[in-house]
C-alpha cells in the first residue's frame, strides 16, 4: 500500500515538474528540426535588420522634420514627405512583430492606427495640452497623423505650407508635428534597443513549444497580422467587406492618396518573406516557417503546404497589380477588382490560419483552458 | 461459473472501498473548482463572453453573471461535504446539479472529462457511499458490507469510459496514418530526454497502438486480482504520461485515484488507516460489522435506475451509426461517447450576411461576439455553427438589417488533411432548424475513415 501510494506522489510531483518546467529548456536536437535555428534567422537576419531600417529612415525623417520646421518651404516639404514615404514603406516590414517590447509598448497601434482622427489632431493642436502616451490618442499620432499634417490640411502646398508660417497657431503645428516624429522616434529606439539589448536572446533561447514560447508566439502574431492588419485593414476594410458599402477615407495614406497601393505591396512582401525565411534587404534565406512546414510534410507526407501558401501569395499579389496606386480611386470607380484582392487574400487566411497552424500544432490564440 | 442474476444482487462486500472513493472523488472536485477559479476561468470562459453555446433542449441554463461564483461556490461545497460525508445523499445531489449546470452553460468547453463527473456524480446519488467511514455514519450508523452491486457500478462505469475510449481508437486514421498523434507528439521537442524521440515516425506508431491496446484491455487487467497491481502501474504511468504531453488539466490524477477502487478492501482499510492517523480520527467506530441491506421495494427501484442508466451508457456512444456521413467529420453523435483525444481538427468560419432583397452583403467579424476559444470551437462543430448563425440573424435583424440571410464560408482541416470546404455556402442558415436529424448542409467529408 505504502508503495503504491509513494508511486503516485512521486509521478505527480514528476508530472507537476515537467509540465511547469516548459520555455527554457535548451533540448539539443540532432536529428530533428533545429527550431531555435528558425528564431535566430528570423532575428538575426529579419527582424534586427529590419528595425534597425526603419529606425534609420525614421532618423532622417527626423532631420527633415527639423529642417522643414526651421524653414518650411516646397522643397523641405516635399524632402519630409519623401522622409515620411521611406519610413512608412520600411514600416511594413517590422509591424507584424508585435512581440517583446512592441508588444508591451503598443507599437503598432502607436505608430500606424488609420484612419486618424483630423479633429482630434486641431484640438491638440489649438489647445496645446495633449498627451501621446494615452491609449486613447492613439489615432492623432504616427504614419496617419504625419500623413494629415503633411498632406491634408490643404490640396495646395502653398496653403499646407502656410500652416506652418502665417498661420495663428503656426507655432504649434510645428509643435505637434515635432512631437508627433519624436514619438515615433523614441519608440522605435526603445524596442529596436530592446532586441538588441537583450531581447533578441530571449526570443531565440524561449524555444520550447508551450503557448508562450517564442514561435507559438509568433505564428499567432502572423496569422493576426495577416488577417487583421493585410486582408482587413488594408483591403478588406475600404473595401467594404465588413459594412456592406464601400469606406474609401479607410485606406492607409488617405490624405496622400496614392500611396496605398505601394503600401500594401510592400506589406505584402514583407509577409512572404518572413514566411521563407528571406533576409532581410537580401536575396539569401534560413530556417522558415516554409522550411518548418516542409520538414513536418516528411513525417507526414501530406499536400505541399507550403507550395499552396507561396502560390496564394503570388495569386494574390498578381490580383492587386492592377489596382490603382490610390485605392481611395479604386473602391470609389471599381470595388470589385478590391473585393477579387480580397478573396484571394482570404483564401490564405485558411491555409494559414487552419492548416499550417494545425500543421505546427500550434495553439491558436493562446486559449488557456484544459483539452480532453 | 454458475452466475445467477438475483443471486448475485444480494452479495454483499465491505464498504470500505467505496468510503476511500468518495473521499477522494469529493476531495479531487473541490481541488479541480478551486484550481479552475484560481486560473481566472470562471471569469474569462463564463462572465465576459457576451453568448454562450447551448446544448440542444437546454437553451435555458445560461451563466448568471457575476452570480455565477455562487453555482461555484455551492459545487465546492457540495464537493467538500461529499469527502466528508455530511449529509451525503443532498450533497451528492447538490454536486451533481450545480456540477452539471456548469457544464451545460456553454458546450464551448465541453470535456468528456467533465461529461464523466456528472454520469459518475449522478450515479453515486444511489450509492451508499456514506454507510462507512463518513460524518454520517457515526454513532453507530454505519455499515462495515453494502452490496456489491454498488462497487461493481462505479467499476463498470470506469471500465466503460476505458473500453470505449479504445473502441473509438479502432480506425484507419488512428491505426494506420497514427494521426493525430503524428501531429501532436512533434510539438513536444522540447521535453527532456522524451522530445527527440517525439520526432521519430516509429515512435508515434508505438504510441497509437500501445495507446488503444491499453484502453480496451486496462479494465479487465483491473478486473483480474493476478493482473491487477501490473494494471495499475500502466494506469499511472499512462496518465502521468498525456498529463505531459497534453494540457489534460486534472482528468489523469482523477483517473488514476479512481481506479483504485478495483483493489480489494485490505488495500482501503490501510488508505483509511493513514487518514485516521493523520486526522486523529477513531477508525473503530465504524466497525460495527453491521450490513447495509436496502428494502425489497427501494432494492428494485435502485437496481431499476442503476440497469437503465447503464443501457444508456453502452447504447449512447453508438448512437452515430444512425447518421449518415463520417462521424469525425459531421460531429453528430459525437459528444457524450468517450472519444477523447482522438482527432485534430482545425477550422475556419466567415459568415456572411446578406440582404434577400437588394443583394448587399458584408462579413461578420467573429471576434465582435466570440471569445478566441469559442471561434475555434465553432468553426468545426455544424451544431456550433448554426446556433451562431441564428443568433448572427437576431442580432442584426434588432439593428435594422432587412431581410437578413446568414451564409457561411467555411474551411476544416481533419487529422493533418487539407482543409476542404465544410458548410454548404448556398445554404440560408438563418432557415434551418436545429434538430437531431442529420444535418444536409454539411459538405460530405472528401477522404474516408475505415473503422468503428
Amino acid at each position: 500500500m505504502k508503495k503504491i501510494l509513494f508511486l503516485i506522489t512521486t509521478v505527480i510531483f514528476f508530472a507537476v515538474s515537467c509540465s511547469s518546467g516548459d520555455d527554457n529548456e535548451t533540448g539539443a536536437s540532432t536529428d530533428t528540426f533545429n527550431r531555435q535555428a528558425l528564431l535566430e534567422n528570423i532575428a538575426d537576419n529579419i527582424a534586427i535588420p529590419a528595425y534597425q531600417n526603419l529606425a534609420n529612415d525614421i532618423e532622417v525623417l527626423k532631420t527633415a522634420a527639423s529642417t522643414f520646421v526651421a524653414t518650411p518651404n516646397e522643397s523641405n516639404l516635399q524632402s519630409i514627405r519623401t522622409a515620411w514615404l521611406n519610413s512608412y514603406v520600411s514600416w511594413q516590414s517590422v509591424s507584424v512583430f508585435e512581440i517583446g517590447k512592441a508588444e508591451e509598448l503598443s507599437f503598432r497601434n502607436f505608430m500606424n492606427v488609420f484612419p486618424v482622427s483630423a479633429s482630434e489632431i486641431e484640438a491638440n493642436i489649438t489647445s496645446g495640452t495633449y498627451d501621446l502616451n494615452a491609449v486613447s490618442k492613439d489615432n492623432e499620432q504616427g504614419f496617419g497623423a504625419l500623413d494629415y499634417l503633411l498632406n491634408g490640411l490643404s490640396d495646395s502646398n502653398t496653403e499646407i505650407i502656410a500652416f506652418y508660417v502665417s498661420n495663428t497657431n503656426a507655432d504649434a503645428y510645428k509643435k505637434y508635428l515635432t512631437d508627433v516624429v519624436d514619438r515615433m522616434n523614441d519608440l522605435t529606439t526603445q524596442v529596436l534597443t530592446d532586441w538588441t539589448s537583450g531581447y533578441r536572446d530571449t526570443f531565440v533561447s524561449s524555444n520550447g513549444s508551450s503557448a508562450t514560447s517564442s514561435l507559438d508566439k509568433l505564428v499567432n502574431d502572423y496569422v493576426f497580422h495577416y488577417e487583421k492588419h493585410l486582408r482587413a485593414g488594408k483591403i478588406g476594410i475600404p473595401a467594404g467587406v465588413f459594412s456592406g458599402s464601400v469606406l474609401e477615407d479607410r485606406v492607409e495614406a488617405f490624405y496622400k492618396g496614392d500611396v496605398s497601393k505601394t503600401l500594401f505591396n510592400a506589406n505584402l512582401t514583407a509577409m512572404q518573406d518572413l514566411f521563407n525565411g528571406k533576409h532581410f534587404g537580401k536575396n539569401t534565406s534560413g530556417e522558415s516557417f516554409k522550411t518548418y512546414l516542409d520538414f513536418l510534410n516528411t513525417i507526414k507526407e501530406g499536400e505541399d503546404l507550403s507550395t499552396l501558401i507561396n502560390n496564394q501569395f503570388e495569386s494574390a499579389r498578381s490580383t492587386g497589380t492592377g489596382l490603382s496606386d490610390d485605392f481611395s480611386a479604386q473602391v470609389r470607380t471599381n470595388n470589385s477588382l478590391m473585393t477579387q484582392t480580397y478573396d484571394e487574400l482570404q483564401k490564405n487566411v485558411v491555409l494559414l490560419k487552419v492548416d499550417m497552424v494545425q500543421a505546427m500544432s500550434v495553439r491558436i490564440t493562446f486559449i488557456d483552458a484544459d483539452g480532453d | 461459473m454458475n452466475f445467477n442474476l438475483s443471486q448475485y444482487f444480494k452479495k454483499n462486500t465491505e464498504t470500505a472501498p467505496l468510503a476511500v472513493f468518495r473521499i477522494f472523488f469529493g476531495i479531487m472536485m473541490l481541488l479541480s473548482i478551486v484550481r479552475f477559479w484560481s486560473y481566472g476561468w470562471i471569469e474569462t470562459l463564463y462572465i465576459k463572453p457576451k453568448f454562450f453555446f447551448s446544448y440542444y433542449g437546454f437553451e435555458w441554463i445560461r451563466p448568471l453573471g457575476i452570480y455565477t461564483y455562487l453555482i461555484f461556490i455551492i459545487c465546492a461545497i457540495s464537493a467538500l461535504m461529499v469527502a466528508l460525508g455530511f449529509k451525503y445523499r443532498i450533497s451528492i445531489i447538490i454536486f451533481f446539479l450545480s456540477f452539471t449546470y456548469i457544464e451545460l452553460m456553454d458546450k464551448t468547453t465541453y470535456l468528456n472529462h467533465y461529461y464523466f463527473i456528472s454520469v459518475l456524480s449522478f450515479l453515486m446519488i444511489f450509492l451508499p457511499a456514506n454507510a462507512y467511514y463518513a460524518l454520517d455514519a457515526r454513532k453507530r450508523k454505519s455499515f462495515k458490507y453494502i452490496p456489491v452491486w454498488t462497487i461493481d457500478s462505479v467499476k463498470l462505469l470506469l471500465g466503460i469510459v476505458y473500453f470505449y475510449a479504445g473502441l473509438a481508437k479502432l480506425n484507419s486514421d488512428w491505426l494506420v496514418k497514427a494521426m493525430p498523434l503524428k501531429i501532436w507528439l512533434p510539438s513536444n521537442y522540447d521535453l527532456p530526454v522524451l522530445g527527440d524521440l517525439m520526432q521519430q515516425e516509429w515512435v508515434h506508431y508505438v504510441f497509437s497502438y500501445t495507446g488503444a491496446i491499453y484502453d480496451l484491455t486496462i479494465p479487465f487487467l483491473l478486473l483480474f486480482r493476478k493482473t491487477r497491481n501490473f494494471a495499475f502501474i500502466m494506469v499511472v504511468v499512462f496518465h502521468v504520461l498525456t498529463r505531459i504531453l497534453f494540457p489534460i488539466g486534472m482528468f489523469p490524477y482523477i483517473m488514476i485515484i479512481s481506479t483504485l477502487i478495483f483493489f480489494d478492501s485490505k488495500v482501503h482499510y490501510k488508505i483509511l488507516a493513514i487518514i485516521s492517523k493523520v486526522f486523529k480520527i477513531n477508525q473503530t467506530q465504524f466497525d460495527t460489522n453491521r450490513i447495509l441491506t436496502f428494502k425489497p421495494k427501494k432494492d428494485k427501484i435502485l437496481i431499476g435506475i442503476i440497469t437503465v442508466l447503464f443501457t444508456i451508457q453502452l447504447l449512447l456512444p453508438f448512437r452515430y451509426l444512425l447518421y449518415p456521413g463520417e462521424l469525425f467529420w459531421t460531429e453528430e453523435g459525437y459528444r457524450f461517447s468517450w472519444r477523447v483525444m482522438l482527432m485534430e481538427k482545425a477550422g475556419y468560419a466567415n459568415f456572411k450576411i446578406v440582404d434577400s432583397k437588394t443583394g448587399k452583403r458584408f462579413y461578420v467579424d467573429n471576434n465582435d461576439f466570440l471569445t478566441a476559444f469559442q471561434e475555434k470551437q465553432m468553426a468545426t462543430q455544424p451544431d456550433f455553427i448554426l446556433q451562431y448563425a441564428h443568433y448572427l440573424k437576431k442580432h442584426f435583424e434588432n439593428r435594422g438589417h432587412q431581410n437578413v440571410q446568414v451564409f457561411v464560408e467555411s474551411y476544416v482541416a481533419l487529422n493533418g488533411r487539407l482543409s476542404s470546404q465544410y458548410i454548404d455556402p448556398e445554404t440560408d442558415l438563418g432557415k434551418q432548424k436545429e434538430t437531431f436529424k442529420h444535418k444536409t448542409w454539411i459538405i460530405p467529408f472528401k477522404d474516408e475513415i475505415k473503422g468503428l
